[in-house]
């Protein structure tokens, strides 16, 4: 039977990393030359958080993949595609602060308590925070059981990510609708496990 | 306030410029490259791997129109550059995105053009393309737009006062309201072909005013910006601009002006009552429900570091128009 070497593995990390790290670059040339159409500013809120959400969308289905393919060596794919979505929503963030609100602390605190939408982006972005700064080999060794059980937080991020996303559209809720639905999908391959959690929880 | 009304005795430039030299200017302008450059500059599509393909043209051809003008060098600066003005719109019918409309409209048909003004008015008006540009005397008036996402742009627009028109039609008294409606045309405007495709909109796009907010000489017909006719994603070839209240309500490309005695039902007030209401006048003390309304940011020259967040005035600074509203709750009737 087929079996991933390491060095396929490898490879894939160099797709992944240029696929995740080569557009942002290109994306904040183009912003700060000026290049980037008449309101860059939105285009970078835009782009930084679609790709964030494609990012963890990516990075939650490896594991059914793993799963299914029998592939276990795949798994250390989980962690550059993470990340990459921490980074891409660290973006997002950042450049809502510096180019939206240009550092209006004030506007920042009343918006997130004010809006919906911006409050479930604020949850989201801390909790990938968490999970990012979590991520290495060794705290991971140290939490042992602790770490899966904080790692799991990533499904309440999935959700806050989804509604801070349908909240944010005017109209045309298409493409967040489809989000979401990619969303259920990957919450629904690992059912078992989380009402087996629900059912634990109460 | 940046509209200038010309005294009657000031010089209009097409008066002391030989006339076919003034009618051909842009030509010699292009003549001497200037135009050639700014076409080039003048659209591309925000896109993040578009790194290099930025000559993409608006193949639109737009022709300068004589108007009275009002700008001066001193206006100049603080102008939305028009390549901005012209790449950066909402306009559903050709696309949800900003960057949609100046790519999916530059073949749009303005001409033939019809424009129907109906309803209760005692003389129906019928105005055909070329009218549009010749039946009342054109002006440029330099206008903030505040669109209800919280930016803004001040564009040099050139048009005629609504007024004129609905005194020439002669309202009946009871005309109460003035309905627009869009084109409606699915094969040029994609957006109009399924609700997926133009957000989720029941076309033709319809907005309305009061008929004295319409009667108000701010509110404006333009037909041009930039010295020049409006291209398709501006809302050529006639489109309504009223500047105290947010862009949604300025529609373009309009076929029908008719007065009613009720209030129109309009487009984006039905699709979500709470967050676009009919009136929708630029107000910095009521929010919108999913975003702040007392500031914005302002699109001018700068770049992405440009400290443009400005406070949002009442009635987007025109408070002339304050009296409309003398016995009304603004924090109700949004």
């Amino acid at each position: 039977m087929f079996r991933l070497k390491k060095s396929h593995i490898i490879l894939l990390k160099v797709i992944i990393h240029s696929a995740a790290f080569i557009p942002l670059a290109c994306l904040y040339f183009r912003a700060f030359t000026d290049k980037l159409g008449a309101d860059p500013v939105q285009e970078l809120l835009h782009f930084t958080g679609i790709g964030a959400f494609n990012l963890l969308l990516l990075s939650l289905l490896i594991s059914p993949v793993t799963k299914k393919l029998k592939q276990g060596i795949l798994l250390n794919l989980r962690r550059p595609l993470g990340l990459y979505a921490f980074t891409y929503a660290l973006f997002h963030f950042l450049s809502y602060l510096a180019f939206d609100l240009q550092f209006e602390w004030q506007l920042l605190i009343s918006e997130v308590f004010k809006r919906p939408y911006i409050f479930a982006g604020i949850l989201s972005l801390l909790i990938l925070t968490a999970l990012a700064l979590t991520s290495t080999k060794s705290i991971q060794r140290k939490l042992g059981k602790a770490w899966q059980k904080t790692h799991n937080w990533v499904y309440l991020a999935l959700v806050t990510i989804g509604l801070h996303y349908f909240w944010s559209v005017k109209s045309s809720l298409l493409q967040p609708i489809i989000y979401i639905c990619f969303a259920l999908i990957l919450l629904l391959l690992r059912r078992n496990k989380l009402t087996k959690k629900f059912k634990r929880h109460n | 306030m940046l509209i200038r009304t010309p005294k009657p005795s000031e010089l209009k430039e097409n008066q002391v410029t030989d006339h076919n030299v003034y009618q051909n200017r842009r030509n010699i302008l292009k003549g001497l490259g200037y135009l050639g450059a700014g076409a080039l500059l003048s659209s591309h599509k925000a896109n993040a791997f578009n790194l290099f393909n930025n000559d993409d043209e608006t193949s639109f051809k737009t022709r300068a129109l004589s108007f009275a003008q009002t700008t001066s060098e001193n206006d100049k600066h603080i102008l939305t550059p028009e390549r901005k003005i012209i790449t950066h719109n909402n306009f559903y019918e050709f696309g949800t995105s900003k960057a949609d409309p100046v790519e999916t409209s530059q073949n749009f048909k303005v001409d033939p053009w019809t424009l129907k003004i109906e309803g209760l008015v005692e003389e129906p008006i019928t105005l055909g393309y070329e009218d549009l540009y010749k039946a009342f005397d054109l002006e440029e008036r330099i206008y903030r737009l505040r669109c209800v996402e919280a930016w803004s742009m001040v564009v040099p627009w050139i048009g005629f006062s609504l007024q004129k028109l609905l005194q020439k039609a002669k309202p009946l008294s009871s005309a109460k309201y003035v309905a627009f409606e869009t084109l409606y045309d699915p094969k040029q405007m994609p957006g109009q072909k399924s609700r997926f495709s133009g957000g989720g909109i029941d076309y033709p796009y319809v907005e309305g005013l009061r008929l004295d907010e319409a009667a108000h000489p701010l509110t404006l017909m333009s037909v041009g910006l930039y010295g020049k006719t409006l291209p398709p994603q501006n809302g050529a070839p006639i489109r309504l601009v009223v500047p105290w209240k947010y862009g949604f309500k300025s529609i373009k490309s309009v076929v029908s002006i008719r007065l009613t005695d009720k209030i129109p039902p309009t487009t984006w007030n039905k699709l979500a009552p709470s967050e676009y209401g009919f009136y929708a006048n630029v107000n910095p003390n009521v929010d919108h429900p999913r975003w702040s309304q007392a500031s914005e940011r302002l699109i001018t020259t700068g770049s992405l570091f440009n400290r443009n967040r400005v406070a949002t005035q009442i009635f987007n600074g025109y408070e002339e128009v304050a009296p409309l509203y003398k016995r009304m709750d603004l924090a109700r009737y949004i």
